[in-house]
Order: C-alpha cells, then sequence, then structure tokens
C-alpha cells in the first residue's frame, strides 16, 4: 500500500493545510508527535483495538440486506455501524482521541456535536477513560436532537448551546475551536469528522479506518463493486473507503442535497461547493462570491454541514471517488424503506446512502454494492414523527 | 505609502519613547455610510486596524462576533470594506492595517485582494487564522503590492519558532497577548509581558501585541518593551451598546484618549 499520511504541509494533493491561529499551531504539532508515536506503539494500538472489541463491540456485522436486495434488484451489503456501542461508527475516533488525550495528559476534552452522535460518543468515552468533557452543540441541533442532548447530559458532559449564525454544526465546530485556543494547555479537541487543521483529517481517518479493514477482511477476498457512504465532514465514509482506494472497486460518497442543489439550500460541498478554507482546511466549502461561509441545509443534523474533509476533496478532484447527492424527501424514504425491508431504522445520515442505492437502482441492476450503515435511527425517530413520514 | 508607513510610525514611536496605538474597528459597523466617522472620532490612535467582517470569525470572541454580523447584515461586502478602508485613509492620512480572514483573501486571489486593498489605501494584512507555515506563500504577493505582512507570534510559540518567525522580517509581528480568542479580560494574565519581552530578546522587529487588551494599565505594562498595542473588542463594544452613531463617536474619542494616557 502507498504511504496515504499527508504530505509535509498536512495535504492530500492539493487540499488540507493547517489554516489556524498561531496559538494553535504548537498544540497541531505536539498532537501530530503524539499520535504518530502513539500509533505505532502495540501498547497503545492493542488497548484501542481492545476497547473496540470488548467495549464497542467490534467487529460489527457485515451482511446480506436480503429483503431490501430483493427489492431494488441490487446486491445489497451493509456494514452495521449502527450496531456498535452509542449507536454509530463516531465511537471509534472517540476512544482513540480520548486514550490520545490520556496519554497527552490532557485531562478535559472538548467537542462538537451536529446531530450529537459524536457528542454522545466523546461523552462516553470521557467517561470511561476519566475525562472532563464539554461538547458544544448548536441550539437548532438540541431541539432536534434533545434525547442525544440528555444522553450527554447523563453521561456527564457539559453541553454548551451555540446561539451564532445558524446555531448548526458550522457554529459548534468554530465554538469549539475557540475554546481550544483558550484552553489549549490543559485541553484536547477530539473533532469529530475528518474536517480541520492537520493532523485532525489524518488522526480521524486512521481511527476510523478499521471500518473498512473489518468489512475487507468480512468480505474474505470477495470485493463488491461499489462501496457507498454518507458524507458530511466524511469520517463514515473515509473510514470505508479507505482500504478500497487501492482496489479498483468504485467508490461513491452521498451528500446532503437538502431541498435540492437547486434551491441552494443543501450541504453537498463537493457536488455543489467550491475551494475554499474553512475550519482549518483547504476543501471544497459552500461559500458565496466575497469568501463568505453559506449556511448548509439538511434534514440530518449531521450532513448539515458547509464543508467536507480535505481527503474527500482529494478523492473527488482526482477522480478516485465520486460524489452524489440525495434530497430531505428522498433520504425520509429511504429510512422507510430499510425499516419495512430490514427491520433496521437508519440514522437519517445514512438513509442518504441507502437512498441513492435505491435511486439509481436501475443502473446498479445485478451488482453488488457495500453501503455503510453509519448509524441506528433512534435519535431521529421523534424529529421523523413529527414529520408524519408513516 | 504601504509597508514603509508603519516602519515610519515606528521608527517614530520608538524615538518618541512610545507605543503607537492601532485600535481595530470592524469595517460597516453601525452601517456602511457612517464606519469612517467611528474611525476618525479615534483622534488618538496612530493608525487603524480595519477589519473586513467575516461569517465565521474562528480569533474572535463574542464582542466582535457580534460586530460582524451586525457589519455583514447591514451590507458590508468586500466593496464596502474597501470603500471604509479609502475613507478612512483619506480623512485620518494614519495608517491603516486591513484585518480578516484567510478564505476572503483567498475567494479573490491573494494578488488581486492585495491589490485592490492596496489601491484603496491600505498599508499592511493581516489574517488571523493563518500561522507562519500558511503565511509565507501569500506573503511574496502581499509584498509585490507595496502592503506590508503581518505574522503572528503567540505566547505558545516557542523560541525556535518565533527566530524563524522574525527571520522573514514582517511589517510587524502581532504578539498574541493572552491564550483564547479577542474579548475584554476581567485579569490580566501576563502572558503577553513574557511573550513580549521573549520576542524582544530576540529580535528589533516591530512588535504589535494584541488580544485581550483594554484597560490603561495593560497597555502601560507593555511599555519600553512591545513598540505597539491592538484594542479591539473593547473599542467595539462601546459601538455595539451606543444608542447612536453621535454616542458612539464620542464614546470612542474619550476611550482612546484614556488609552493614549499611558502609550
Amino acid at each position: 500500500m502507498t504511504d496515504t499520511r499527508p504530505d509535509d504541509t498536512g495535504r492530500f494533493g492539493d487540499f488540507g493545510g493547517i489554516y489556524a491561529p498561531e496559538t494553535l499551531v504548537p498544540a497541531l504539532a505536539e498532537l501530530e508527535a503524539a499520535f504518530t508515536e502513539a500509533w505505532s506503539d502495540p501498547a497503545f494500538v492493542g488497548e484501542y483495538h481492545d476497547l473496540l472489541r470488548h467495549y464497542v463491540g467490534r467487529p460489527t456485522s457485515l451482511h446480506l440486506a436480503e429483503r431490501l436486495s430483493g427489492e431494488l434488484g441490487v446486491q445489497v451489503l451493509l456494514k452495521r455501524e449502527d450496531l456498535a456501542h452509542t449507536g454509530a461508527h463516531k465511537i471509534n475516533n472517540a476512544l482513540g482521541q480520548g486514550l490520545l488525550a490520556r496519554r497527552m495528559g490532557k485531562p478535559r476534552v472538548i467537542a462538537e456535536t451536529g446531530a450529537g452522535q459524536h457528542g454522545v460518543a466523546t461523552a462516553t468515552a470521557a467517561a470511561r477513560l476519566g475525562l472532563d468533557c464539554v461538547v458544544y452543540m448548536g441550539r437548532v441541533d438540541m431541539e432536534r436532537q434533545a434525547l442525544n442532548v440528555y444522553r450527554m447530559r447523563l453521561l456527564g458532559a457539559e453541553v454548551v448551546g451555540v446561539e451564532s449564525g445558524a446555531a448548526t454544526l458550522k457554529d459548534a465546530v468554530s465554538a469549539a475551536f475557540r475554546d481550544w485556543v483558550a484552553t489549549v494547555e490543559d485541553s484536547h479537541y477530539i473533532i469529530g469528522s475528518v474536517v480541520g487543521p492537520h493532523p485532525f483529517p489524518w488522526i480521524v481517518r486512521e481511527l476510523q479506518k478499521v471500518i473498512g479493514e473489518e468489512a475487507l477482511a468480512q468480505l474474505g477476498g470477495d470485493l463488491p463493486d461499489m462501496v457507498v457512504a454518507c458524507v458530511g465532514g466524511g469520517s463514515n465514509s473515509i473510514g470505508i473507503f479507505h482500504p478500497f482506494v487501492e482496489t479498483d472497486v468504485e467508490l461513491v460518497g452521498v451528500e446532503a442535497a437538502g431541498h435540492g442543489i437547486e434551491s441552494g439550500e443543501h450541504g453537498a460541498s463537493i457536488s455543489a461547493g467550491s475551494p475554499g478554507i474553512l475550519h482549518g482546511s483547504m476543501t471544497y466549502m459552500l461559500q458565496d462570491d466575497d469568501g463568505q461561509v453559506v449556511e448548509a441545509h439538511s434534514i440530518s443534523a449531521g450532513l448539515d454541514y458547509p464543508g467536507v474533509g480535505p481527503e474527500h476533496a482529494h478523492l473527488a478532484a482526482t477522480g478516485r471517488a465520486r460524489y452524489e447527492s440525495i434530497t430531505d424527501e428522498e433520504a425520509l424514504e429511504g429510512v422507510k424503506l430499510l425499516s419495512m425491508t430490514e427491520g433496521i431504522i437508519p440514522a437519517l445520515e445514512s438513509a442518504h446512502a441507502i437512498a441513492w442505492v435505491a435511486k439509481e437502482r436501475e443502473a446498479l441492476a445485478g451488482k453488488t454494492v457495500l453501503v455503510n450503515l453509519s448509524g441506528r435511527g433512534d435519535k431521529d425517530v421523534t424529529q421523523i414523527s413529527e414529520m408524519g413520514l408513516i | 505609502m504601504g509597508a514603509e508607513a508603519l516602519s515610519e510610525l515606528f521608527d517614530r514611536t520608538r524615538t518618541e519613547g512610545r507605543l503607537a496605538f492601532l485600535p481595530y474597528l470592524t469595517a460597516g459597523l453601525p452601517n456602511p455610510q457612517v464606519s469612517a466617522d467611528l474611525f476618525a472620532a479615534m483622534e488618538a490612535a496612530d493608525g487603524f486596524e480595519v477589519g473586513i467582517p467575516y461569517s465565521d470569525p474562528l480569533m474572535d470572541g463574542p464582542v466582535i462576533q457580534e460586530a460582524g454580523r451586525r457589519a455583514l447584515e447591514a451590507g458590508t461586502d468586500f466593496e464596502t470594506g474597501l470603500r471604509v478602508v479609502s475613507e478612512v485613509k483619506e480623512r485620518t492620512g494614519k495608517p491603516v492595517v486591513v484585518m480578516t480572514y484567510v478564505n476572503v483573501v483567498q475567494s479573490r486571489g491573494v494578488e488581486q485582494f492585495a491589490a485592490e486593498i492596496s489601491s484603496a489605501g491600505a498599508d499592511g494584512l493581516i489574517m488571523a487564522d493563518i500561522p507562519l507555515e500558511e503565511a509565507l506563500p501569500l506573503k511574496a504577493a502581499v509584498e509585490s503590492a507595496g502592503l506590508g505582512m503581518v505574522l503572528f507570534a503567540a505566547p505558545t510559540t516557542d523560541d525556535e519558532r518565533l527566530d524563524r518567525i522574525t527571520s522573514e522580517n514582517p511589517a510587524f509581528i502581532y504578539g498574541v497577548n493572552d491564550l483564547g480568542v479577542t474579548g475584554e479580560r476581567d485579569e490580566e494574565s501576563g502572558r503577553g509581558v513574557t511573550l513580549a519581552e521573549r520576542i524582544r530578546s530576540r529580535t528589533q522587529v516591530p512588535l504589535v501585541m494584541g488580544v485581550g487588551i483594554s484597560r490603561p494599565e495593560q497597555v502601560a505594562a507593555l511599555k519600553g518593551i512591545a513598540d505597539g498595542v491592538i484594542v479591539g473588542s473593547a473599542v467595539v463594544r462601546r459601538v455595539l451598546e451606543a444608542p447612536d452613531v453621535d454616542a458612539a463617536a464620542s464614546a470612542l474619542t474619550t476611550y482612546t484618549t484614556e488609552i493614549a494616557t499611558a502609550l
């Protein structure tokens, strides 16, 4: 396998870098050195994998979605990240970075959250590892995801509501960075996705690639034609794509088309954005002619983000992966479809991937498609029921 | 004009044995039409940091965030920001440094951005969210437009890195006076003086301290160490709190005069 670590400027091709205030740069360098060292230390890696096995319940299963496959005429395999402890893939990263924070002697961790899944995962890791935890969450998201707010508090985390901007994920990320600029000496920022200044996109990718590596092993050499995953910041998708990048398997990331790309209200940073600098990285983002960030929209809080991880930007620019999009309405149909055919209620985020396969079923007829089912939908049930889906 | 205006300013204040005072204010506040009036009201200033508002100001605390939000809502786009820069320059004749975030610069292309702010009358450029490594590729373009490039040093910056920053000979070093984002502090941490002394012991490149400075005694503590101070949130807050433009202007005149007594 070729070296897939970013270059010495922290870039994947043209994307990434360290666009952060000077105050944070020494901490980012310290973080890179600490993770590099930890990641080659069998004791650290062993503890991480031990937690994943016994605490998270990995490996998560990979199986054929039999009735869904029959319905669509497409062989659909599901990687069941929804079965991981706390209900989504986010725990892989939160535990890994929590262990790293402890190793670096930082007793306090900060996180941002959109749907609440990363916040819950970080609060969980902090409780398990004995760390103080503060989670920033947009006010709008706190309303959409009240259950997760309560879960975080129950786990001992302090949840801070963010009122600025659209009061969603982007604003929570900014608030978390602002906290970190002030507390960098004793705090570690557990960023929730493959975004942010280097080394975050690389660290989070390393901690999420377990998804793809497990899947590859579970497939036993029988590669699918395609791997499909939803993309907000892009951590579940990078996690499952990673070991497949060097194969011939087609990689498809599904972004949020919200009310439709043409409406301008969406979260499709790659499909409908342009290169720019957001939250520390050069990447694709939603912006106006003056470089002001444009608010994203998605029914799913986890995809409601105007940027995307720089490694995805690189995969898109080089043509190795392609990025499609699914509207709010289509995603809701995806929730219904998987629930009724498989008895699995997917997270609204993951439903974007399901919905895309369903939408493209004619083009995909007879093919085998591996879908990363990144999270379970319990958190979305109140929101969905209020919309009168059934 | 340009970078020279800044070096002349620091030469002068060094000769006079005092600090240069560079207050920050967001362009377009409370609206683009009267924005330059508020800069002109700060008569005791030696120059100005004019903020071009950005939607996601990572280095700014609640006061400057709110200012940026209001300025953007009042219709302050890039063109408006340029007009404010040129009005401030025309009315005061003092050095003007543009402060913004890197995406605002990158979205126009650094060459074009630098050329446009330079012809509007700016003398220097500060980008709050880039460290040395990402600043260097932009520095040549900024300097070719005749502007001074400002580089940051923070309390967390080690000596080896400080030497790399000073060896780039920026128009001035923006010394970050405290950890955290912009905003007034109830207590002075002392980190700023420590950093300023550390920088001064290594270089004679002009050093201007900012972030968390709002009181005369904080300014006085930097005298004889730094070359200047930036005061932002305390200025901006007075504008946000003022009932009208006249009240804002008069509050700024009073406040900046008070700061000037400590220079």
